[in-house]
């Protein structure tokens, strides 16, 4: 994921110029406003998400009222409006793992990292979602984070296992 | 669209014509047999989503959303039946489940679509008692509020908003359990494109969407000994709020409406009609001013405060040509706490006004800070719609149709029928034109009557003789339409000397807050708007004085207080400025 000339020092999240080429070269077209999809699906693969100045942004150049732009973007489960963090830490919820005790796992989590599921951690390197069953009920309960995959996890292993993608313990 | 095709259908054994292209609903409605429904607009683009109007075709298997599908040749219909009732009736339960049950405590209770279906279908028991959705009510606006718990997704609010306002503030967020009808970004009301015109509160059939209540602030106000509570009234109130009691629509009822104030403790009822008055005045030297100047052209009326909004957000590079004329509401109240107040020897932080407006834009503009006293409070303290002042006469247990006539108090209440018809569209237009006319020829204008900017069309378009000059004039109503004429007045495409624009469909007439429609009439039906429209040129061609600059108090208003019309001082009271918007909207 590139992150240059996509941010100003203000924060404020402004479309990359390969997008906005791709608006300007639909414009012209017959039923240009139908590929606003097209145009949530490169913000997010860019992003990571769907940044609110981008989507008012789109809004702007496609001349799409912006409550139709975000009425589409929030139609789709695909498309998501909160910043990713680093990492991504997948708690399985599965019933295997649930009764193995995932539930206190993701508890602990929320805690630890003082975030809510679906949400990105303040520092912005854990993002923690919850995963139904990943088929591997027999190593339950099952922690994933990015692509691996963590065993039998106790929620006191948890400090340890998130120390190895930057995460300080102890509150400042 | 008579020039369509005709084709033969029996409906309910009745065998009729109907247009090849009309939906079985309108064949329907043609012949007077009424489909049950609650999604459908009769000026909205079709939806299809509430399924209540679901009709039985023979030969087809499952029956039809009536609303939606259209006539055949020879197609046999039933629109009801012990299936259809049954149909209908679950349809409506489910609504129900996933709506709060505070009928009794609800602001639409007793004018809810939802309600009215409810008991026609006999729904006396709840089947099914389900998880309900659970939304925060959007209290941001001072105008318009939403609880979107009430919401039962019609969509009319966002067609309204789109279609016929061309403002396209709302839309549906999510899917399926979680939609939400929402402003971009499930904002709020106050940071969005939204213009305030109170049109989605007007078609929506339960209470999702609603004034603003200040109903409790105005009885605070009259209940409290230290305050000199003054109130105005609109000139399109007189010709609406009869309906709340019962009254057909557009009977006058000018007189009942003084005596009922006066009776619920207001110190003094002014009428907004002498700050009409006064507009035109003001608007019709700044016009002249351009017109000899030819600058500034074409000069755009500033009188509807959900147009102002709409010119800041949509139209902004416009802003120039608007007229710099407060609105008539806000001038007479600006007029309340310096003229009046100085007058009658009151403090005029001891003074409380009420404005009684057809409009909820109205109640965002009496908060604008232009609006505001330099001692820091609003020149309008409180701004109640029709609706508002009918449940409040009502609460207060007036009798209203026992009420004998009483006449404004002076000398803000005496006024020219060119106010009068401020309420509908076009009449802005034709008031300045019977004051332009005579201060550019000096002569009297004898034919008053501008019928050409008369009528509830959405844009009417006239060439106007006045002495050796022609005006070229333009009325647009809706804000849709406004776009329109706009786009063509930046394209060149035309020209004009003066446009009238009204946010609302028929003027203020039809406002955000005028009282919901009589049974068998709509939001923005034609016929409604003519018979409230009828009224105000009723009592216009009974006034002794017709044109704004020959009301006398105009004139010793000028002669004792503001100085010359445009003068220093008036420019002071009077005018106000315009600032672009942010979000911009998308045209």
């Amino acid at each position: 994921m590139s992150s240059a000339a996509t941010s100003t020092t203000e924060g404020v999240k402004r479309l990359p110029e390969s997008i906005v080429r791709y608006i300007e070269e639909t414009q012209g077209r017959e039923h240009s406003d139908s590929y606003l999809i097209a145009v949530l699906q490169m913000i997010q693969k860019h992003f990571g998400f769907l940044p609110k100045d981008c989507l008012n942004e789109v809004s702007e150049r496609m001349q799409i009222p912006s409550a139709q732009v975000t009425g589409v973007a929030t139609f789709y489960h695909f498309f998501t409006f909160v910043p990713k963090g680093k990492h991504t830490l997948s708690v399985c919820l599965g019933t295997a793992c649930y009764v193995k005790g995932a539930g206190f796992l993701f508890e602990r989590l929320q805690e630890l990292l003082d975030v809510k599921p679906g949400h990105c951690s303040k520092d912005g390197l854990f993002t923690l979602e919850s995963a139904r069953c990943v088929g591997a009920c027999a190593l339950a309960p099952v922690l994933i984070v990015d692509e691996k995959v963590y065993a039998n996890v106790k929620p006191d292993e948890l400090p340890k296992i998130l120390a190895k993608y930057g995460f300080k313990s102890g509150k400042e | 669209m008579t020039t369509d095709k005709e084709i033969s259908l029996t409906i309910d054994g009745v065998v009729t014509k109907a247009p090849a292209t009309a939906t079985i609903m309108e064949a329907a409605d043609a012949i007077n047999i009424s489909i049950p429904r609650l999604c459908y607009h009769p000026h909205l683009s079709i939806a299809g989503a509430c399924r209540v109007c679901l009709v039985e075709v023979e030969g087809m298997r499952n029956p039809v959303a009536s609303c939606a599908y259209p006539v055949a040749e020879g197609m046999k219909v039933r629109t009801s039946s012990t299936l259809l009732r049954r149909l209908r009736r679950d349809v409506v339960e489910l609504i129900l489940d996933n709506h709060p049950q505070d009928c009794q405590t609800c602001d639409r209770n007793g004018n809810c679509e939802l309600q009215k279906l409810a008991y026609e279908l006999g729904i006396r028991e709840r089947y099914f008692e389900g998880e309900r959705k659970k939304v925060e009510k959007d209290l941001s606006s001072p105008a318009v509020i939403r609880d979107p718990e009430k919401c039962i997704l019609c969509g009319r609010c966002v067609r309204v908003c789109d279609e016929v306002q061309g403002v396209c503030n709302l839309s549906q967020h999510r899917r399926g359990f979680h939609i939400n009808v929402a402003p971009a970004h499930e904002g709020n009301m106050m940071e969005s494109v939204c213009v305030q015109c109170g049109q989605c509160a007007n078609v929506c059939p339960t209470a999702a969407i609603l004034e603003s209540n200040d109903t409790d602030d105005v009885f605070k106000a009259l209940e409290d000994p230290t305050k000199h509570v003054v109130v105005q009234t609109a000139p399109s109130i007189r010709a609406a709020i009869g309906e709340g009691f019962g009254y057909e629509p557009g009977t006058p009822a000018t007189g009942k409406m003084v005596s009922a104030l006066r009776l619920m403790g207001f110190d003094k009822v002014f009428d907004t009609n002498f700050g009409a008055d006064l507009t035109i005045v003001e608007e019709a030297h700044e016009f002249l001013r351009r017109f000899e100047k030819n600058e500034k052209l074409p000069l755009i009326t500033s009188c509807s405060p959900g147009w102002v909004k709409f010119m800041e957000h949509f139209y902004p590079e416009l802003i120039p040509l608007a007229s710099t004329c407060r609105s008539p509401m806000t001038m007479l109240s600006v007029l309340i706490k310096t003229y009046y107040a100085e007058k009658a020897g009151i403090d005029p932080k001891n003074v409380y006004v009420v404005g009684i407006m057809p409009c909820t834009a109205k109640k965002f503009e009496a908060r604008r800070p232009e609006h505001f006293t330099p001692w820091g409070v609003p020149y309008t303290d409180a701004v109640l719609t029709t609706r508002e002042i009918i449940w409040m006469m009502k609460s207060f247990g007036l009798e209203f149709r026992h009420l004998g006539d009483a006449v404004f108090d002076n000398p803000l209440g005496l006024s020219t029928g060119a106010a009068d018809i401020f309420g509908t569209t076009g009449g802005v237009m034709e008031a300045a034109l019977r004051t332009a006319y005579e201060k550019l020829t000096g002569q009297p204008c004898e034919q008053m009557d501008f019928t050409e900017v008369r009528g509830v069309e959405g844009v009417k378009e006239s060439k106007v003789k006045i002495g050796d000059k022609t005006l070229s004039v333009v009325v647009a109503n809706g804000l849709e339409n406004a776009k329109t004429v706009l786009d063509k007045v930046k394209s060149g495409e035309k020209k004009y000397h003066m446009i009238e624009i009204m946010a609302c469909t028929g003027g203020c007439i039809g406002g955000g807050g005028q009282p919901y429609p009589p049974p068998g009439m709509h939001i923005m039906d034609s016929k409604l708007l003519r018979m409230r429209a009828k009224a105000l040129y009723t009592i216009d061609h009974q006034k002794q004085f017709r044109k704004s600059h020959e009301n006398p108090y105009i004139l010793k208003l000028y002669e004792r207080f503001l100085g010359e019309p445009n003068g220093h001082k008036a420019h002071e009271l009077l005018h106000t400025h315009y600032e672009p918007k942010l979000p911009r909207g998308v045209r």
